[in-house]
């Protein structure tokens, strides 16, 4: 509403302006004043706290922040470190795989359990449980099960199947996917109710009328019901993703980093270094560098959703 | 085992409240495991049955690297403990620099001074500006070689004598099915190639990497040497036969299922509380059984500046704890159960297993300094990481892991 108002009024502002200001401010005051905090945690907590870690990873300190400015040498050192290579390429390729493979699993499971099965609730329930537990129970469950003399493996082998091989956990080539199992168990349920939600949303007129045209429901699903679903589909990326950029517990309860650094993750590298390797300066050049690249995501997704909203209307 | 020693020191902290000028004092630390929890508790039956104080035993999972950060947080951020184990370095020299650490100079001149500490080096990282900020109440060293009786029983070899014949005997080993080097996952790790340093390349190459930070000692043949038996370590450790905790390792070499392994001497307590006998299940054999000096450091005790309006009972019983710490009693106590040895050798010490005697031995030849107190916690950061990569991957050649050691030297300061 506000933004159409404006342009209206664009030919008689001088006379207008001192009323628009007051109105701008006092239209709507009580709600204006209910988001003061939260105007204020945004500016002190988020935008404060960002440049305070910027400013610091560009000096040398070490235990306490109290280090000397020295422009990019933390920077420099993060990118010559191979813990911190290896570790973006171990996100980006975990990132990619978790976040295809949670959409995809997720939309099929909920087109699945859409079709009026029977004991649907129990499968929604068993489906979304293991979201309830945290990414370190996840992490430590799976560590016992791929353990590779305690876990499935020395099981099978004992009930006398010999080569039977599920050793990823322990194999720096294998492992990733290790941690791609833990994760996806961890988070489909949580894409397939939101994707559950999202088919639920889609008006039962819109079935009817595509099946009067003969159209087959899977070319249903696909060209009609999952377009519909871009706010859903948008709400399940951002949650996959802000889960993928932070991932540390899971590791952390899972491989701790191993074998050797082969499945080391960024924030892992970040903590290691603030805290027990007391280098605050590398550790925040590190977190400097995640935000980096969550905002080379975020920005051009965000100019496109909200960007181009002016035009539209 | 570990939580009848809790419940135990708790009980007694119960029975003592009866008295009026008790004080709670929490204290810190991350002796966690069955023989470290039982020593511990040992400083706390001591401490309350002395002074009347109660030991809040506020014991932190995940060892030095899992704990030190939590215990560094909480002084930062102005919850501070009574008092708190930590390992002295440069960690702890910052939070001297700020302020955040009680003075124990007083304390020292009251009790005449510290001549009775064996090594006086013990105390190089307590101190700052000529005054005294923590107390040693041990001397830990990772020198030590331990192995299995009764895997070389089963191969039908003599136990080896030092790090050579240990090696030489490898293969055999395989043969017969038996790892021949035991090794829990994580932090374990991280003390070998100092070991190794110190065994294999002497006591010159250790001061001279760690002490003067020397690239030319690192690209030497002595640091070859070292890096050679890392190498030949790789070869022979596999990332599936890794187990979780270094108790369990005490357990492969009490059972025979692995024969060696190098770790600190706080693996003989746990070996000693599943019902080991040095000499009988295993054998230690301190420096690799080539050198005489052992590479220790102290477990160390700090007292936190406790904030503006503390009860005066609270920071009398803060003196107290730091006063019974290094008492004769507390020492014989405490080190007994622990497997390492006490900063003070004016005390009884017959009651010590072979292991600790073959120490006490060596104590008189001096200490080196471990790495701990000569490199920051940033450049040890640097090097585990370094050494985690080499050990799991054999791309890195011989050639590269010294390379790249020593450049992580270079950037000391």
């Amino acid at each position: 509403m506000a933004d159409t108002a404006v342009p209206l009024e664009a030919g008689t502002e001088t006379v207008n302006r001192p009323g628009l200001l007051k109105r701008i401010l006092l239209h709507n005051l009580p709600a204006k004043i209910a988001a003061v905090p939260m105007m204020l945690t945004v500016l002190v907590v988020f935008v404060g706290c960002t440049i305070w870690t910027i400013y610091y990873s560009m000096t040398n300190s070490k235990l306490l922040p109290t280090g000397k400015f020295i422009g990019f040498d933390q920077y420099e050192r993060l990118f010559a470190t191979s813990r911190w290579n290896v570790s973006v390429t171990n996100l980006i390729a975990y990132g990619v795989m978790s976040l295809v493979f949670t959409l995809v699993i997720g939309f099929v499971l909920a087109v699945l359990i859409d079709q009026k099965i029977r004991f649907e609730s129990a499968f929604r329930t068993v489906m979304l449980y293991p979201f309830a537990l945290s990414f370190i129970v996840t992490g430590l469950v799976w560590q016992w099960i791929m353990n590779p003399t305690l876990g499935l493996q020395g099981t099978l082998r004992n009930l006398g199947w010999t080569n039977f091989t599920f050793d990823w956990i322990a194999n720096p080539r294998m492992v990733l996917f290790a941690l791609l199992i833990a994760g996806l168990w961890h988070g489909t349920g949580f894409c397939m109710v939101l994707m559950l939600a999202g088919l639920r949303g889609v008006d039962e007129e819109i079935w009817k009328a595509a099946r009067v045209d003969g159209i087959p429901t899977w070319r249903t699903y696909i060209s009609i019901v999952l377009p519909m679903m871009r706010g859903v589909l948008v709400t399940a990326v951002v949650i996959i993703g802000s889960g993928i950029v932070r991932l540390y517990d899971l590791v952390v309860a899972l491989t701790n980093g191993g074998p050797g650094i082969s499945s080391e993750v960024p924030a892992k590298y970040v903590f290691n270094y603030m805290f027990s390797g007391g280098n605050i300066g590398q550790g925040l050049a590190g977190a400097t560098m995640m935000l980096l690249t969550v905002l080379i995501i975020m920005i051009p997704w965000a100019y496109l959703e909200y960007g181009g909203k002016g035009k539209r209307t | 085992m570990k939580k009848f020693a809790v419940v135990a020191a708790m009980a007694t902290a119960l029975l003592g409240s009866a008295s009026a000028i008790a004080a709670d004092l929490e204290v810190t630390h991350w002796w966690t495991s069955a023989g470290e929890a039982a020593a511990v508790a040992e400083f706390a039956r001591v401490f309350e049955e002395t002074t009347g104080n109660h030991w809040v035993d506020s014991a932190l999972a995940g060892s030095g690297s899992g704990a030190n950060p939590v215990i560094i947080s909480r002084i930062i951020g102005g919850d501070p403990m009574g008092a708190t184990m930590m390992n002295t370095g440069r960690d702890a020299e910052e939070l001297i620099q700020a302020g955040l650490m009680r003075d124990l100079t007083p304390i020292v001149e009251e009790m005449g001074g510290l001549d009775f500490y064996v090594d006086q080096s013990l105390l190089d990282g307590c101190r700052y500006d000529g005054k005294i900020y923590c107390f040693p109440v041990n001397i830990h060293s990772w020198d030590w070689l331990w192995l299995s009786t009764a895997a070389y029983e089963k191969i039908g070899q003599p136990v080896p004598k030092d790090w050579n014949e240990y090696v030489a005997s490898w293969p055999a080993l395989q043969e017969a099915g038996i790892l021949p080097f035991g090794l829990a996952t994580g932090w374990p790790f991280s003390g070998i190639p100092g070991v190794l340093m110190a065994g294999l390349g002497g006591s010159d190459l250790v001061l001279a990497v760690n002490r003067d930070k020397s690239v030319d000692a690192v690209r030497g043949p002595e640091f070859r040497k070292v890096a050679e038996a890392l190498d030949a370590l790789r070869g022979v450790l596999s990332p599936d036969m890794m187990v979780p905790a270094f108790a369990d390792v005490g357990t492969q070499l009490l059972e025979g299922t692995a024969a060696g392994n190098i770790h600190g001497d706080w693996l003989q307590g746990d070996l000693q509380v599943a019902g080991g006998v040095p000499g009988e299940d295993y054998e230690c054999l301190p420096a690799l059984g080539l050198g005489d000096q052992l590479s220790g450091g102290g477990d160390s005790f700090y007292f936190p500046v406790l904030p503006e309006g503390t009860d005066q009972a609270v920071l009398d019983a803060q003196t107290a704890l730091a006063k019974t710490l290094i008492s004769p009693e507390a020492q014989l106590a405490f080190n007994l159960k622990k497997g390492s040895m006490p900063i003070r050798t004016d005390i009884d010490l017959s009651g010590a297993n072979a292991c600790m005697q073959k120490a006490l031995g060596m104590l008189g030849n001096g200490l080196l300094p471990s790495g701990d107190f000569s490199l920051s916690s940033d450049i040890q950061q640097q090097l585990q990481d370094l050494n985690t990569e080499f050990l799991d991957d054999d791309g890195i050649t011989v050639d590269d892991y010294v390379e790249r050691y020593a450049s992580i030297i270079e950037s000391a300061e």
